[in-house]
């Protein structure tokens, strides 16, 4: 951790936009003298904190990550309040703005919890001590005499008490401890950590006052819609502007040229023709009113039927071997009583955040200031410096809450369209996109195939495991022309399969991206997870076992995998929250006629999940009817917020079995709004049992995602229960059983 | 055009075009942005409001059927939306929060209509209303939890 120092009052106005008495704990901003490389993986360790105390008692806490839904906001606020003594309800979170002096802020890979808690906890232990330090010294004891209990330190040899804002003067004379001096809680004497908070944000929630990009208002904004090519990265050839500019409140039409991002990093923007108003609904009537002729470049034959069709011939033969493969799959075989193949595909899929992308900013001479849904806002300002030629110092992002993430808006394209009218018109705008636009030029969830081959001996144990994949990499939307995966994307579920294989052989196909490619809630463990769970079942089914313990035996003896990160993989507790979700489940017990119970386990983001989902199939129509899932997260920081992720994913999962299908035709995507591009509703909602195992001694591991990978290949698991038909192509839609 | 819009008992007069969907003239002319942009062609209920009490996609309804009627917002208040209210916060429904301006004019429609709703009457009156973040099941029982709060209250 870096040393923590008291930051300068002039840095604290500018944070907080205000000025009154109090103790500001920040966090050293040596990060600032560190070259900032943004890449998506790049995750390291930086405090970056900031906590506000003032004389009425009141603290404010810096939340430095984004808010999507994930309840960050509420969750590290209430680890430096447990740790700081401090009473909850004079807690109150300010959100940071994009600054490197915070610590990464990329907000994405689940990692919030698991890289910030610990230097969250310092923060709060460190306001505690110089508190401690405080009333000693009005008191003139020795600091062990005091102690810290909901926003007052006691003194516990006469049990005389102070209020925590009444020790700010002497507090902001302490000397700020060594990292040495402080002392984090046990587990038993946590308040906050391991319990249920709820949200800090409800009250702004239920009454339509929290501010998310799209209501951000700034005196004079213009509002801007801009039809981008339907083919990605073609570009306009002319237009004619005569009919949208008769539009009432069309005040501006102006082409933008695509920016293309520097190979390795940053997002660019696709380019077209933006239409400026007054308002928003004028700016999206003067966009339908273009008349654009396109260059569409050479996207423009990408048919995503075809594409897969491809894919499928390619995952035939032998890939580029990858490495971890291991023994002799051929003669495992060839030795085998019966072999068993699958191949299985999964198409294009799309966030479809409930807000959709939007950014205003305001470009004046030699600064920009943005308000913005970004999940990785030092990115985005990194991404501004690069293309329009400002220092990085003169650039603000201002991160709103995000109406849903997903992973859509940690691509900060829309940005970069919101500064580059700005700069045009000179004034501030806002960007919106059409729910049409943020369905058609998104960066995809890439489609894959997969073909499975699996031998079993005559006991029906595995004898060998062959897989080959193929699918878009999120590294051609970094660097063009790369056409195999990338050792983080085989990494998810694929290099890193939870079985003891002797003979493991994992094959990767060629796969070219047409498409902006990018990462979505999961990212690949949705094909590794749906891949390798329907495969287990099938392997399950041909050995005439019962699948849960087909994957207890195969699973294996525990044992512990240590890996290069600090979360070692230990196979015992994938087994315990199967054999958890298995008793939730009442797993093996009958069922009505037509119903069916399918499982699935996964490993992912350092967590353990296994999922049961009960379906009931009639007329060749699938319905959920319970789904129960257990999650092995370590320390598990606010426990309902937990459920209410896990109950998330577990909807999310579903759409992408039920409904999830981008496609595209003469490169262009064929969907256009939520009618086409559906989503699970209410009336299909099942009923949802969530169980955290009590893991409060391990460290924490990722929430968000890691419940989404189990609901495919459970929700195929189950129908091949109920009905002895196996889906091995998604979505189900597309197979006439929604 | 101007027109004169009535928003949670509150008189507006504004300048719109008479074709301008109503969520456009709350939002970016009233200026009033609890009623959320989702889809813009009434499929995903982010920007119901109530129109003389009846539930409304305000992104599909020109302004024009608005005038000389009263609009209920989510800045608005009544007995069944407060009660909402309460029964969301102590389910902790929302996630992300975008959808629950809409789910909450949804639920109140339903409650000011059914006064004991089944869950497949709540079923039914909520799937025009998305949420991504899926927070249906505690939505659900939030909205059972209010009837039975109101009950209480009798």
């Amino acid at each position: 951790m870096s040393k923590i120092q008291q930051i300068n009052r002039r840095d604290f106005v500018k944070i907080f936009g205000l000025a009154s008495g109090g103790i500001i704990l920040g966090c050293n901003a040596s990060t600032v003298e560190k070259k900032f490389k943004p890449t998506i993986h790049k995750d390291f360790f930086e405090p970056n904190l900031f906590i506000h105390l003032e004389k009425n008692g009141n603290v404010t806490l810096i939340a430095s990550r984004s808010e999507m839904g994930q309840g960050i906001r509420t969750s590290l606020a209430s680890a430096i309040a447990d740790e700081m003594e401090a009473d909850w309800k004079y807690i109150s979170v300010k959100q940071a703005i994009g600054h490197e002096k915070y610590g990464n802020q990329n907000t994405d890979g689940s990692r919030s919890v698991r890289t910030k808690l610990e230097p969250m906890r310092k923060m709060g232990a460190t306001a505690k001590l110089m508190l401690i330090s405080a009333a000693a010294k009005k008191w003139n004891v020795v600091e062990s005499a005091c102690k810290a209990e909901n926003h007052y330190i006691i003194n516990t040899n006469n049990n005389e008490k102070i209020f925590f804002g009444d020790l700010v003067e002497e507090a902001s004379k302490i000397e700020i401890p060594t990292e040495e001096n402080i002392q984090l809680k046990k587990v038993e004497n946590f308040k906050f950590i391991g319990k249920t908070l709820k949200s800090v944000d409800l009250k702004d929630f239920t009454h339509g006052t929290a501010t998310y990009g799209i209501d951000v208002r700034i005196p004079n904004m213009k509002f801007a819609a801009v039809a981008r090519c339907p083919v990605t990265f073609g570009n306009v050839k002319s237009f004619n502007k005569a009919k949208a500019e008769k539009v009432t409140g069309v005040e501006k039409i102006i082409q933008l040229d695509r920016l293309v991002p520097p190979t390795g990093k940053f997002f660019g923007m696709l380019g077209g023709v933006a239409v400026i108003a007054n308002n928003t609904w004028s700016a999206f009537q003067g966009k339908l009113d273009l008349d654009i002729e396109w260059n569409y470049g050479e996207n423009k034959t990408f048919n995503s039927e075809e594409f897969t069709n491809t894919l499928k011939e390619r995952v035939k033969k032998t890939g580029k071997l990858v490495p971890g493969s291991r023994g002799n799959v051929s003669s495992a075989f060839n030795d085998s009583e019966q072999t068993v193949e699958a191949t299985y595909t999964v198409p294009f899929l799309v966030h479809a955040p409930m807000e959709v992308p939007n950014a205003t900013a305001w470009f004046q001479k030699d600064t920009i200031e943005v308000w913005a849904p970004v999940q990785d806002p030092q990115t985005t300002r990194s991404e501004l410096a690069h293309f329009f030629n400002i220092p990085v110092e003169n650039i603000t992002i201002n991160v709103t809450f995000l109406g849903g993430g997903f992973g859509r808006k940690s691509k900060s394209d829309f940005v970069v369209e919101a500064v580059a009218l700005s700069k045009e018109i000179n004034a501030p705008v806002q960007v919106v996109w059409t729910r049409e636009d943020d369905i058609k030029h998104s960066f995809y969830h890439a489609t894959s195939v997969q073909y499975l081959k699996g031998g079993l001996d005559k006991n029906g144990n595995v004898t060998g495991w062959l897989q080959r994949v193929g699918f878009p990499s999120i590294v051609s939307s970094f660097k063009p022309l790369s056409d195999y995966a990338s050792g983080f994307e085989l990494g998810q579920g694929f290099t890193n399969n939870p079985y003891p294989l002797e003979n493991f052989r994992l094959e990767n196909v060629k796969a070219e991206a047409n498409l902006r490619i990018g990462w979505l809630r999961s990212v690949v463990h949705i094909h590794s997870g749906f891949g390798i769970n329907s495969f287990v079942d099938e392997l399950a089914f041909a050995a005439k076992k019962d699948p849960v313990q087909f994957h207890l035996d195969l699973l294996g003896k525990d044992r512990i995998i240590k890996g290069k990160s600090n979360y070692p993989f230990n196979s015992r507790r994938l087994k315990d929250v199967l054999n958890n979700t298995a008793k939730m489940a009442n797993w093996g017990k009958e069922l009505p006629k037509n119903h069916g119970l399918g499982v699935s386990i996964h490993y992912s983001f350092y967590s353990y999940v296994a999922t049961i989902v009960e379906v009931s199939v009639n007329d060749e129509k699938v319905k959920l009817e319970n789904v129960w899932t257990t999650i092995d997260c370590g320390l598990a920081l606010n426990k309902d917020n937990i459920k209410n992720q896990l109950e998330g994913a577990t909807i999310f999962g579903m759409s992408i079995a039920l409904y999830g299908k981008i496609s595209t035709n003469n490169g262009a995507v064929e969907q256009n709004n939520f009618f086409d591009y559906q989503m699970t509703r209410m009336k299909d909602a099942p009923k949802i049992h969530i169980e955290i195992m009590d893991k409060m001694h391990e460290p924490p591991t990722g929430v968000g995602e890691p419940g989404v990978p189990l609901m495919a290949p459970a929700i195929c698991n189950a129908i091949f229960n109920a009905t002895r038909k196996r889906v091995r192509s998604l979505p189900l839609v597309d197979l006439g059983m929604i | 055009m101007d027109v004169n819009l009535s928003i949670n008992g509150k008189s507006y007069a504004i300048q719109a075009q008479e074709d301008m969907p109503l969520l456009w003239a709350i939002r970016d002319i009233v200026g009033l942005t609890g009623t959320k942009f989702g889809c813009g062609v009434s499929q995903c209920g982010a920007c119901s409001v109530l129109i003389d009490g009846n539930l409304t996609k305000s992104c599909g309804t020109p302004v024009s059927a608005a005038i000389g009627k009263e609009i209920f917002t989510i800045e608005g208040t009544s007995e069944n939306l407060e009660l909402l209210r309460q029964t969301w916060n102590d389910g902790n429904v929302p996630q992300c929060g975008y959808c629950q301006s809409g789910q909450l004019i949804a639920a109140t429609f339903l409650l000011d209509k059914n006064e004991n709703p089944s869950d497949e009457d709540i079923d039914n009156a909520m799937s025009s209303n998305i949420c991504r973040c899926g927070t249906y099941s505690r939505i659900r029982k939030a909205i059972h939890e209010a009837v039975a709060l109101k009950n209480e209250k009798i």
